[in-house]
């Protein structure tokens, strides 16, 4: 039986009747023309699919859309501004976080969470806050030099993300 | 996806009361809230049933709050809610280093404690805590409440004594004044399924509590009464290789977790300053 949703996704509204089994990962890519959050394990492992629902971190293929009626929804669609990368995609840009990018937005996610928690973190504390994503081309060295360029520039990283 | 091509249908209770009416007048229906392992069953096809009621819009029952010494946590906390819980750090902290062992931060996120209990996993991270404080599982209906001890909550592999038209609500955990321990053994430090893990706590005598070592999680009473009547070290470690019953499955050997479980005992009663 179809459900009436109705949320914000990247800051505009967006208001679609959908199936109780559509996922939010479906919903943002096939309802919402959103590609960029990429569906990976489909089991809650690889984190390539995590957004922001009201600025927490979550894995969009462990939940449903119907689920995430009334909230706030980031993807990576909505971090640049005005054409400007994010800090955190600049990072990734200029520290080669990435060779197949398959893992990158939600790496890119997650990062931007970490950092708006935690303005300066060590080596270790970006490896805790990007345990939940995995990736299997960088070793995950160039990825953690990204988030450690970015948080240089944390004066920069806009409100999309809340602690 | 194999779960797409199905119908499905999504209760959506206001109140806690409208959603044990739910249970009552239109069950069956599995209940879901962070969705961690249950959208995970539905992909693999392992799960068959249709009808959903979805809880995690009960703020109510995200709470956690002082009862007596002890402290009452809501079936609806979440991991990180529990991890960042002043009153958990100070009252529970097993608790808070189960919970940060549990995936990464965005599981952590959406997953629940209520959620980890009913999924009823012998490898769930949070049920030796659990049974080693003594913890005590608050099930509501709509004919009432009642509450049941976690160490008799399981009756088997993924079976508990909750009745189709009950919900975990909360936990009762009474104070715990000794010392209190928490270790995860699983393939990597990130997101990995224990092989073996274990909570204990030397109030006035050593409990402990093992997973992944049996059909379900266990408390230690053989072992526990050796302790407390002064086994060595290397007693109790005989001990618990007999009282547990691990086998052998994908994740790892019984062999492997026979070891690994008296390791870590070995490893508690040192910290907690045995011989």
């Amino acid at each position: 039986m179809p459900i009436p949703v109705r949320l914000r996704v990247n800051n505009t509204s967006c208001e679609h009747t959908v199936e109780p089994r559509v996922l939010l990962v479906h919903y943002l890519r096939d309802f919402c023309g959103l590609t960029g959050t990429h569906v990976g394990c489909e089991t809650g492992i690889c984190g390539a699919c995590t957004v922001l629902v009201d600025g927490q971190p979550v894995k969009s293929c462990t939940m449903f859309a119907v689920q995430a009626d009334g909230f706030d929804v980031t993807t990576i669609e909505g971090i640049a501004t005005n054409g400007h990368l994010h800090p955190v995609q600049q990072g990734f840009w200029d520290c080669h976080g990435l060779q197949c990018g398959f893992c990158t937005p939600g790496m890119i996610m997650a990062s931007v969470h970490l950092l708006a928690q935690n303005a300066s973190p060590s080596r270790e504390q970006i490896a805790e806050g990007l345990r939940g994503n995995l990736c299997r081309c960088t070793g995950y060295s160039h990825i953690f030099d990204a988030v450690n360029q970015a948080a240089g520039q944390s004066a920069r990283i806009t409100g999309v993300a809340r602690g | 996806m194999r779960g797409s091509i199905s119908n499905r249908r999504l209760f959506e209770p206001r109140s806690l009361r409208d959603a044990l009416r739910m249970l009552r007048d239109e069950g069956p229906l599995v209940p879901m809230a962070g969705c961690t392992d249950l959208y995970v069953s539905l992909n693999f096809g392992t799960l068959k049933d249709t009808r959903f009621l979805n809880l995690w819009r009960l703020d109510a029952l995200r709470k956690i709050e002082t009862r007596g010494a002890g402290v009452s946590i809501g079936a609806l906390a979440t991991h990180t809610n529990i991890m960042r819980s002043a009153l958990v750090g100070k009252r529970l902290p097993m608790l808070a280093a189960a919970c940060r062992e549990i995936g990464g931060v965005q599981i952590q996120n959406r997953g629940t404690l209520g959620g980890n209990v009913a999924n009823a996993s012998p490898a769930g991270d949070t049920l030796p805590v659990l049974a080693a404080a003594d913890a005590v599982v608050v099930l509501a209906s709509a004919g009432g409440i009642r509450r049941v001890p976690f160490t008799a909550f399981y009756t088997g592999y993924r079976r508990s004594v909750m009745r189709p038209d009950e919900l975990i609500v909360a936990f009762d955990i009474p104070a715990v004044h000794g010392r209190q321990w928490f270790r995860k053994v699983g393939t990597r430090a990130a997101q990995a399924i224990s092989k073996v893990v274990m909570a204990a706590c030397d109030d006035d005598r050593p409990r402990i509590a093992v997973g992944s070592v049996g059909p379900t999680v266990v408390r230690l009473p053989r072992t526990e009464a050796a302790l407390a009547s002064g086994a060595s070290i290397a007693d109790a470690r005989r001990t618990l290789v007999d009282e547990i019953t691990p086998i052998d499955d994908l994740r790892s050997t019984a062999e492997y977790r026979r070891r690994v479980a008296a390791n870590l005992l070995a490893r508690c009663l040192t910290e907690f300053g045995m011989s």
